[in-house]
């Protein structure tokens, strides 16, 4: 961990502002630009603590966006965790629903519907990249690849408690399988 | 568009809920949030799940942050966005930080690292399984099912398989998407 003085905690908090705003399609798209910054040009942490702070927020519950709470606290400690994160949130939080309220007042018009309709098909299709991208570094393991379908099969054919199948594969893969 | 079947008591619920969804999102929390949001609690449609998530991808922020904050102000405003993010956020925080400090003790037993690489397949097969089940939604799309369904795969093949910036998809191919829907639209 790092001390940091009082330009350095502006200076993070100013970046992670920024951040916020580049974040479309999630705040995992930001992991490089936020790596150039902490490790790169602060200095903050070496390039193997980032990604593990990376991989580390992916394996526990809760959305990915943790990730930055382990980078920040990996620079700072729990102020570095809570700079970074209301940093990284209040900007596109206060966009999210202004555009929400926005639009929900114009769906019944023309414009309204057709933003609606023509995002759907984009949103499943990113949903399937985001399989696919998850799925990729499984290649060379069959064991991985046969989990990966036999969990999307079961969860689409059957109302599931996701968390089932989750153990399963935290179970097969703890015996070796994947 | 049909109504959900019911609706939160208070933010309370929303803080309650969004707390436990959040804690099951192992290796990603969109699939829970389908399946709690709209299989469990019927708070909202499939079309209405996938319009609040179309918005939240098209705007910067982690997506289930956005779909949180809407989810929540849909019923209760300002508190109920704020009841839904500190439910997506403050427990998942508390393990996330624990587990950060417990990992460099454990990060080299294999059995745990093949723990993570089967929660890690079966989160890639959930976000999948997911997909499909939003699937016939397109079949209702004023894009027709089609159209719409080479534009999702368009999608797929673009930013899974080539690997472009999902932003510039999202305008080239979201931009073309709505003018067709615009002129299809009376």
């Amino acid at each position: 961990m790092n001390t940091l003085t009082a330009a350095d905690w502006l200076g993070l908090f100013g970046h992670f502002l920024m951040l916020s705003m580049l974040s479309i399609g999630g705040a995992i798209t930001t992991a490089p630009e936020m790596q150039r910054y902490v490790v790169g040009q602060q200095g903050w942490m070496s390039d193997e603590q980032f990604t593990a702070s990376v991989a580390l927020a992916q394996a526990a519950p809760g959305p990915n966006v943790l990730f930055v709470a382990v980078v920040g606290y990996n620079v700072a400690g729990l102020l570095g965790m809570l700079v970074t994160m209301v940093g990284i949130l209040i900007p596109s939080s206060t966009l999210a629903l202004a555009a929400m309220r926005w639009s929900h007042a114009r769906r019944a018009s023309r414009g309204g519907r057709a933003v609606v309709a023509g995002l759907a098909p984009l949103t499943i299709g990113l949903l399937l990249a985001t399989g696919w991208v998850l799925a990729a570094p499984l290649q060379g393991a069959p064991g991985a690849i046969a989990l990966v379908l036999a969990s999307a099969f079961v969860m689409w054919r059957w109302r599931q408690n996701p968390l089932w199948l989750i153990s399963a594969g935290a179970l097969v893969g703890a015996l070796g399988g994947a | 568009m049909s109504d959900a079947e019911r609706a939160p008591a208070s933010p309370r619920e929303l803080f309650v809920v969004f707390t436990r969804l959040a804690l099951m999102g192992f290796g990603g929390v969109l699939p829970i949030a389908q399946h709690v949001l709209v299989e469990r609690e019927r708070w909202l449609t499939n079309e209405q799940f996938i319009e609040l998530l179309s918005l939240g991808q098209v705007l910067p922020g982690p997506n289930v942050v956005n779909l949180a904050l809407m989810v929540g102000d849909r019923w209760f405003g300002w508190r109920g966005a704020l009841a839904a993010l500190a439910g997506m956020l403050l427990a998942p925080l508390a393990v996330v930080i624990a587990l950060a400090a417990l990992y460099a003790q454990f990060a080299s037993v294999p059995a745990v690292a093949g723990a993570l690489r089967g929660m890690g397949a079966v989160a890639a097969g959930l976000v999948l399984a997911m997909a499909f089940k939003l699937m016939p939604a397109l079949g209702r799309n004023p894009l027709g099912r089609w159209p719409s369904m080479l534009v999702a795969l368009a999608a797929a093949a673009a930013v899974g398989g080539l690997r472009w910036p999902a932003a510039w998809v999202m305008l080239a191919l979201g931009g073309a998407s709505v003018a067709l829907a615009w002129a299809r639209l009376r």
